[in-house]
């Protein structure tokens, strides 16, 4: 059972009049992961549009101690201070529990420039928590194009669309044999927290990606934030999972795409809405590029079918 | 946290308001109609920027962006868009 919204605690750890654009789904999402996380925590920081949001001098908009690093090194920083931590633990220098370290980076610090040092820390196994709130692009710097970036999108490196599919970066994390993965995104914020809770309780290395629909980057009306994390999921084009030492299950709805209980919604209607596909669907090649797009997804589900069934 | 005259160190203080009284950059603000409102939360759970009371359902001005998500989520329709003067 998914902990309902009446269920979840009351404690705030982004704080309010922080310099986030209105109806941001990063501080949207952080909100939820500090409810489950606590305020005993230690947060890291790649450049991404979340250090912007933490706002000016002398002032912080986020209640954890918060830590700026550089792009590439999310995952070598977090290792160092898990191990300083437990050291200091050792040597009776910190009482009581440990704090949870976790790394809050966003796309293009995890799929492009974070990688290798994530992939790193996976393989040492170390003690802390990944997030990537995949926004799909570089939005922070004014949306450039990331391994995030579905194919047929609009940035303003690739004017005419992308013409290569994402990587799916999940199932990479997955393959390094690391203890706990999961997949989330803002609109079921009663399942996000359930993982986060899980990932918070685990030892070992955990990698949580949450997708976080960018207004600007993705060119939507601004109230719109959940409605299209929420169709993402319908038409399968983001499928909540979650995988346990390599075990994967699926969370509803995606169990009901997955499992054949529901079709998965046509991804006309989602890309309709978004105006980084506005110039695929002018065009005169527009049915055969959807088909290349809803090709991409189904391609998806049905590897990711097939690869839920290996639990070994 | 901590008063803001012990805050001028190099490391900065979690402190409410620090992009600015944020609630300048609101184009349209968000309104409560309590006779239609079912108290049901959805509104404070999807707000971004964690200025909707989570009991009484009403909204801190001060910070309140207007974006809209909660008045577009709202499951009554008890949060109506106004023009902001």
């Amino acid at each position: 059972m998914t902990t309902s919204i009446k269920q979840l605690p009351d404690i705030e750890q982004v704080l309010s009049g922080n310099g986030a654009c209105g109806g941001c789904p990063a501080t949207m999402a952080l909100r939820i992961v500090g409810k489950a996380l606590g305020s005993n925590a230690i947060m890291l920081l790649t450049p991404s549009c979340s250090v912007a949001s933490m706002g000016m001098t002398p002032k912080l908009g986020y209640n954890w101690p918060c830590i700026n690093i550089c792009f590439a090194t999310a995952g070598s920083s977090a290792s160092g201070i898990s191990h300083a931590l437990e050291i200091m633990q050792e040597k009776g220098r910190l009482q009581g529990e440990l704090p949870t370290v976790f790394c809050w980076a966003g796309d293009g610090g995890t799929y492009d420039i974070g990688f290798q040092a994530l992939s790193a820390a996976a393989e040492r196994n170390d003690n802390m928590i990944f997030f990537c709130y995949n926004n799909e692009a570089y939005s922070n710097t004014g949306v450039q194009r990331s391994g995030a970036t579905p194919r047929g999108s609009f940035t303003t490196t690739t004017p005419t669309g992308k013409r290569q599919p994402k990587k799916n970066m999940a199932l990479l994390m997955l393959e390094h044999n690391i203890p706990y993965v999961a997949t989330a995104t803002v609109a079921y914020p009663g399942d996000l927290y359930d993982k986060v809770v899980k990932a918070k309780n685990t030892p070992g290395m955990k990698y949580i990606e949450i997708l976080a629909p960018c207004y600007l980057g993705w060119q939507f009306n601004m109230p719109e934030t959940v409605q299209m994390s929420r169709k993402a999921v319908r038409s399968g084009s983001w499928l909540l999972w979650e995988a346990e030492n390599g075990k994967i299950s699926f969370n509803n709805p995606s169990a009901h795409i997955i499992s054949g209980k529901k079709k998965a919604e046509p991804v006309d209607e989602y890309l309709m809405k978004q105006g980084r596909f506005s110039r695929l669907l002018k065009g005169s090649d527009a049915a055969q590029r959807i088909a290349e797009i809803q090709g991409d997804i189904d391609r998806e589900i049905a590897f990711m079918r097939e690869r839920a069934k290996i639990t070994i | 946290m901590k008063s803001v005259t012990k805050a001028y160190r190099p490391i900065s203080w979690p402190m409410k308001g620090a992009g600015g009284d944020t609630g300048s950059w609101r184009v349209h603000r968000p309104v409560v109609d309590p006779k239609i409102c079912s108290k049901c939360q959805i509104c404070w759970v999807y707000c971004p920027e964690a200025v909707i009371d989570r009991k009484e359902i009403t909204i801190d001005y001060r910070y309140c962006k207007g974006c809209g998500v909660c008045a577009t989520e709202c499951p009554t329709g008890a949060i109506s868009m106004e023009k902001e003067e």
